[in-house]
């Protein structure tokens, strides 16, 4: 009872300071407007119903509960869970202890695979590391030729044969790492939907034939995700997990107008981190991944008004 | 393509089948289902409510026929909507009827444009136009390298200028290069570009205005989310587009941003491209597409495929030999050809209603056929015609002529003894015309 009483009276006084913060600090009242805004940036920004929908229910379970009483409590909450989706136990930059560090990278057509893996390596030449580059885009007419251009823009040395298919280039590929020393390498792949089994066990014969070459490899393998996908997204990130077990993704073309707010609900479901985004064309348009600029950019405009 | 979207819709309206009529609470419930629906298929939220409230108010204002379950009503509104949604009926390329025709592609980086405009150049090709591939995509590297292989694997000559950076100068010239070497086509392949990226979107406008296009196709991948409206908007704006092309439909994204982008911009999708092969491209149907949405299925595609193929007599003739119980290996080869002729097996066979779930999750492998293909080429003709003679010296021969294993070869006769079976049984019931039968399902 006394308990009970001493609570009631802790709440009341929090609601007594509270609304008279408001009106010294002007704080903004929170109002079903923010709500709706909230989920209009959510659902316009490719998180889907899913963990839009749950977003709001939380929010409003908070407002029900006077945890959430203005919009400053409303955007943190939000970029709280959002941050907890993140989490991930995997979190590592790349680390050259298994030297070469074999990097794989894949998805689906036209995300940007093979200019990602061209910014990729310019960033590690210009480190100062030793990279390798493996053409391992046997289908695409002229992949060979675009990787070939970014090689040379960077420096590194690239691997390349067309007129064999890709598990056997690679092997190739990794033949030479055992009489020169390189501290990474990159290899490409064609792009594939996840929906083509044939081809998606060619990608599960490339990882074989990696091991077979450096038991330890490949060190990482990197989806590249493409920000304007919606909720497809989703399930090249189910099928090319559960076939490779990624370690990592990279959000490309986020110097457009699309946020890629899919990445949440597959980080959030497979626990594996962001590395690196990419923001453009240019060599050095890919941004080490920073989760709190990132989950920042979605809530700038209700903060605004 | 839009398979998802399609079990979805089919799941949610089971639901209100059989609920007897159609009440304000049992529509709020099921509308809210398809809006979830909607917007899992990346449909844009503003125009999935749209929808959402148009189909709301013919619904409940309607009254429910006692003919007619209020699950099929509710179909027919959806579909209407959808129908409406994605432009009422297709649209046809426009061709110039003097003077060459000029078609200019544009598109965000990756949504396929290079391997599109192979694909309309074999596709006008086959339809006695005379190609000019243009590569004026100046940026990325090694894109004219692609045209230049793509164009040499379909035969159509292309069109650049390997060291300039002037695509405009590149799309000019071209169209020079195309009248004065008889050709009446000429597609140019522009660079994938950031719709907020100015300098490349008045890159584009000068193109535009320098070759005076007879279409402008806005590409765009099917994969993408809500941002489709944004893009779509913007290159409308700029350049005025003509038409949509939606690539990578043979994945498995919903497709959702098709109807936004209608809704939006107003402009017909006018082509649907599935698969690297060079000839998985399609035409567009909005109707055959509301129907597969709703779990009609697309037979009249797969019809109208079939007769485009298909050599009117050849048919005619295996029909009368499936008639008269005389369907022998020989035949069998035929149809092989025929059904390669025709795409992918798996795409063939998800465009038939009912099926095209089922298909979703079978691994249906294309080398099958080849492996079919070999064991028959290895029979005699003799054994073509009349398999029964075919015993296990025969089949062991064969097995080693193909190079499949002899257990392939029996199960190949066996599965063939059945198929016979069945046709004889087709035959026997009087299905006649059964060719003719299908041809003639219309929905609606």
């Amino acid at each position: 009872m006394f308990n009970k009483i001493k609570e009631a009276l802790k709440k009341t006084s929090e609601k007594f300071i509270n609304t008279l913060t408001e009106v010294v600090t002007g704080k903004a009242v929170l109002d079903e407007d923010k709500i709706e805004m909230l989920e209009t940036i959510m659902l316009q920004s490719d998180f889907g119903a899913e963990i839009t929908d749950s977003m709001i229910d939380t929010i409003r379970k908070d407002m029900k509960s006077e945890k959430i009483r203005d919009v400053e409590t409303l955007v943190l909450t939000a970029k709280g869970v959002l941050k907890d989706s993140l989490i991930t136990d995997r979190n590592k930059a790349f680390e050259g202890e298994n030297l070469p560090h074999v990097i794989l990278i894949v998805g689906v057509n036209g995300v940007g695979k093979t200019t990602t893996l061209g910014k990729l390596a310019n960033k590690m030449i210009s480190e100062g590391k030793k990279v390798l580059i493996v053409a391992g885009d046997t289908f695409r007419a002229a992949a060979n030729e675009q990787l070939e251009i970014w090689a040379k823009r960077s420096g590194a040395v690239i691997f390349s044969n067309y007129s064999k298919d890709p598990a056997s280039v690679i092997f190739d590929a990794l033949e030479k790492t055992k009489t020169e020393k390189f501290d990474y390498v990159l290899i490409d792949t064609a792009g594939r939907l996840h929906n083509k089994k044939n081809l998606m066990e060619e990608l599960a014969k490339v990882k074989n034939v990696i091991k077979k070459q450096i038991p330890s490899a490949p060190h990482d393998i990197l989806l590249i995700i493409d920000a304007n996908n919606g909720q497809n997204a989703l399930r090249q990130a189910e099928e090319f997990n559960s076939l490779l077990d990624l370690t990592g993704f990279i959000v490309t073309k986020l110097d457009g107008t699309a946020r890629g707010g899919i990445i949440f609900n597959i980080c959030s479901r497979y626990k594996i981190p962001i590395k690196y985004i990419g923001v453009g064309e240019g060599t050095d348009d890919l941004l080490k991944f920073n989760q709190e600029e990132f989950i920042d950019s979605f809530f700038e405009e209700i903060l605004k008004k | 393509m839009f398979e998802d979207l399609q079990e979805k819709l089919e799941k949610t309206l089971k639901k209100i089948t059989g609920q007897g009529r159609l009440s304000e609470a049992n529509i709020s419930d099921t509308l809210r289902e398809i809006r979830r629906v909607l917007l899992d298929a990346d449909v844009n939220y503003k125009v999935a409510k749209q929808f959402i409230d148009d189909v709301k108010v013919k619904a409940v204002g309607q009254e429910v026929l006692t003919s007619i379950t209020p699950g099929q009503l509710i179909t027919k509104i959806i579909y209407d909507e959808l129908t409406r949604l994605m432009g009422g009926s297709g649209a046809e390329l426009q061709l110039n009827p003097s003077g060459p025709t000029i078609i200019l592609l544009v598109g965000l980086q990756g949504s396929g444009k290079t391997t599109f405009s192979a694909k309309l150049a074999k596709y006008l090709m086959a339809r006695s136009r005379k190609v000019l591939l243009t590569a004026a995509d100046v940026y990325r590297p090694a894109a004219r390298e692609q045209l230049k292989i793509l164009g040499g694997q379909i035969g159509a000559p292309v069109f650049t200028i390997d060291d300039s950076k002037d695509a405009v100068k590149i799309a000019t010239q071209s169209v020079d290069y195309a009248k004065n070497n008889g050709l009446n086509t000429v597609i140019i392949d522009t660079a994938g570009r950031l719709h907020v990226d100015d300098e490349l979107m008045d890159e584009v406008v000068q193109i535009k205005n320098a070759v005076n296009p007879t279409e402008i196709l806005f590409v765009v991948d099917s994969m993408t989310g809500q941002d489709a409206v944004n893009s779509a908007r913007a290159f409308h704006d700029k350049v005025d587009f003509n038409g949509v092309v939606l690539t990578k439909l043979d994945g498995d994204a919903r497709g959702g941003c098709a109807l936004s982008i209608k809704a939006v911009v107003e402009k017909p999708i006018k082509f649907v491209s599935l698969g690297e092969k060079l000839d998985s491209l399609e035409v567009f149907y909005p109707e055959r597409m509301a129907s597969r949405i709703l779990g009609k299925g697309d037979i009249i595609s797969l019809v109208e495929k079939a007769q485009a193929q298909v050599d009117e007599k050849e048919a005619e003739e295996l029909e009368k030999k499936i008639l008269a119980n005389k369907f022998d290996f020989e035949d069998f080869l035929k149809q092989i050809r025929m059904i390669k002729k025709m795409g992918s097996l798996k795409s063939l066979m998800s465009m038939i209603p009912g099926i095209g779930s089922a298909v979703k999750n079978m691994d249906i492998d294309d080398k099958q056929l080849v492996k079919v293909e070999s064991i028959i080429q290895s029979m005699t003709r003799q054994e073509r015609k009349n398999p029964k003679i075919l015993n296990g010296s025969r089949r062991m021969r064969i097995a080693k002529g193909s190079g499949n294993s002899i257990q392939e070869v029996n199960r190949l006769i066996k599965q063939f003894g059945e198929m016979q079976k069945m046709m004889k049984m087709l035959g026997s019931k009087g299905n006649k015309n059964f060719l003719g039968n299908i041809k003639n399902i219309r929905f609606n």
